[in-house]
């Protein structure tokens, strides 16, 4: 088969390699993440980094490789070249593979294991302990109230106005229970664990600010934990798809002192 | 015809039949609708599928044959359920129509231990007759984002309405066990939706996907017996022909009672009494 025909002159293709890789990279670099608001949320904005980091170099690197062999090569005819040694090509998809899982996997693991153990570690033994709870289209957060013992709870008991965690009346630890739709209150710079449920279908709190994602199931109690680092208020959403109203499932997270949040509550009702 | 045809087209015809040749329930809304007895699903009474014995083909409903009033009390025992203000904290533009939130409906005892919203019906003993629906309809209105009436009732192939005066989107989801459920976004200013009911059931229940608290619940018979207590909990049936009827009385949260009444020749009054509690 004849290699003869001129291939297309193309240094405009390789500069657009040159400057896609650049433009990726610095689109990335620049700080784009929104704040973070809580004390692991660092840890996780750190790893996200790195692999932005260490992806993008690797990216920008085969972009500005790709963007000289086409320069190089890209325009006449197509050239002879040096037919490289079985050893030398096993040793060019080889080093490159083991260079990126050490890059990626090993990199990964140990930036991010130190954060795993803050958000699925012992919490401490002072956290604040509060239960937030999925429904389509709502989250329902329920307080332990002054006994700091959440209650027991009965499915065959839900009603979605009158008792919409189905709290049992005859439990003494459930008679104090605060019960809201959609108000998390915490406090600022002390841990809070969020013990997860839902009442229908499989959802996902999360707290974007927070950095904070854990998906809640039907029939089975997960846990999330994370220390609010300031003040305000956040956005509470749903991350995972549950219905039509998915859009609307939101709710407010206010981070406040341990005094203001000590006052509210004392505000609040019990629900039963 | 060869043989085979002739048996296929048996044999279709036989699971025609064997399938009920169709809907054995009431009639299309506009029909007239005709009560017939129910499984004691709790829901309902005269429902679609039940196979009543009747004696005789039912014949159009005569307002003069009632000839006994069948009224009653409906109470509550033990103390009067506390009524939360609703919630609305998870909805800025909700909570901001109320300077006073409103009232938790799901169990309101009046001053005399009357208990408010139970639905009360005939639930049995009307196979008689085929009631024709009201071309008017009932009305739903979602008002301050609420539901208002918290609990009515409508006669099956009845117009219900549901309306939205409120300056915020609604979501009028109906859950519905014999009926068709649906699921509509309603928009402010939007047209009213427009629903009728096919099978007796009590309750189809409305709620609203955007506002979790909002729900209202709709008792749905063939026929004009029934009611919705107040806070004084008393209740009127009207009047009804010699027979043997159950008259029942079902409450949101507290459940369903029945009672069965014979009304003899005498046209004497029946008052019945319900007396609801709260379980643990």
């Amino acid at each position: 088969m004849s290699t003869s025909g001129a291939a297309p002159r193309s240094p405009a293709f390789g500069l657009l390699f040159y400057a896609l890789g650049i433009l990726v990279v610095a689109g990335f670099a620049v700080g784009w993440l929104p704040e973070v608001s809580s004390a692991h949320g660092h840890g996780i904005d750190r790893v996200i980094r790195y692999l932005l980091l260490t992806t993008g170099t690797l990216f920008l690197v085969g972009c500005l490789v790709l963007g000289r062999f086409i320069l190089t090569y890209g325009r006449g005819a197509p050239q002879e070249g040096a037919v490289l040694s079985e050893r030398t090509q096993l040793l060019w998809a080889i080093v490159p593979v083991l260079l990126m899982c050490a890059i990626s996997e090993v990199g990964v693991l140990v930036m991010a294991l130190p954060v795993f153990g803050e958000v699925y570690g012992e919490p401490a033994e002072d956290a604040f302990e509060v239960e937030v709870v999925g429904k389509q289209f709502e989250w329902l957060v329920r307080y332990p109230g002054p006994d700091g013992v959440l209650g027991e709870v009965d499915h065959d008991k839900v009603h979605d106005s009158r008792n919409p965690l189905g709290l049992v009346k005859s439990d003494p630890a459930a008679r104090d229970d605060i019960v809201l739709r959609g108000q998390l209150h915490l406090p600022v710079g002390r841990m809070s664990i969020v013990s997860l449920r839902s009442l229908d279908v499989i959802h996902s709190f999360t707290v974007p600010l927070f950095r904070t994602k854990q998906d809640t199931l039907p029939g089975y109690t997960a846990f999330t934990q994370f220390t609010p680092e300031k003040e305000g208020t956040f956005e509470l959403a749903c991350a995972e798809l549950c219905g039509l109203g998915h859009y609307r499932m939101q709710g407010t997270v206010t981070v406040q002192s341990e005094e203001e949040l000590a006052q509210w509550l004392s505000e609040q009702e019990p629900w039963l | 015809m060869r043989p085979t045809r002739l048996a296929a087209l048996s044999l279709s015809l036989l699971l025609v039949s064997a399938c009920g040749g169709g809907e054995s329930g009431p009639a299309g809304p506009s029909a007239a609708v005709a009560a017939s007895n129910s499984s004691d699903s709790g829901d309902g009474g005269a429902g679609p599928q039940a196979p009543s014995t009747p004696t005789a083909a039912p014949r159009p409903w005569d307002p003069t044959a009632g000839i006994a009033k069948v009224s009653g009390q409906v109470s509550f025992a033990g103390d009067t359920p506390r009524r939360r203000k609703v919630d609305m904290g998870s909805d800025a533009e909700c909570s901001g129509l109320h300077a006073e939130k409103p009232l938790d409906e799901s169990a309101v005892v009046g001053a005399g231990g009357g208990l408010a919203n139970v639905f009360v019906w005939v639930r049995k003993g009307l196979d008689a007759w085929v009631f024709t629906p009201p071309t008017e309809a009932v009305v739903i209105n979602q008002q301050g984002c609420v539901y208002i009436p918290h609990v009515l009732g409508a006669q099956v192939g009845q117009p219900v309405e549901v309306r939205n005066a409120d300056p915020i989107t609604h979501n009028v989801h109906g859950y519905s066990k014999k009926n068709t459920g649906f699921n509509q976004t309603q928009a402010p200013g939007s047209n009213a939706i427009t629903r009728e009911f096919k099978r007796s059931e009590v309750f189809v229940t409305l709620k609203c996907d955007i506002h979790g608290w909002m729900n209202t619940y709709l008792g749905v018979v063939e026929h004009p017996f029934f009611t919705v207590t107040d806070e004084d909990g008393s209740f009127d049936l009207g009047t009804l022909p010699p027979g043997d009827y159950q008259i029942a009385a079902r409450h949101e949260v507290f459940g369903l009672q029945k009672q069965d009444i014979t009304i003899g020749a005498d046209g004497a009054a029946q008052t019945l009494e319900f007396g609801f509690t709260e379980e643990d």
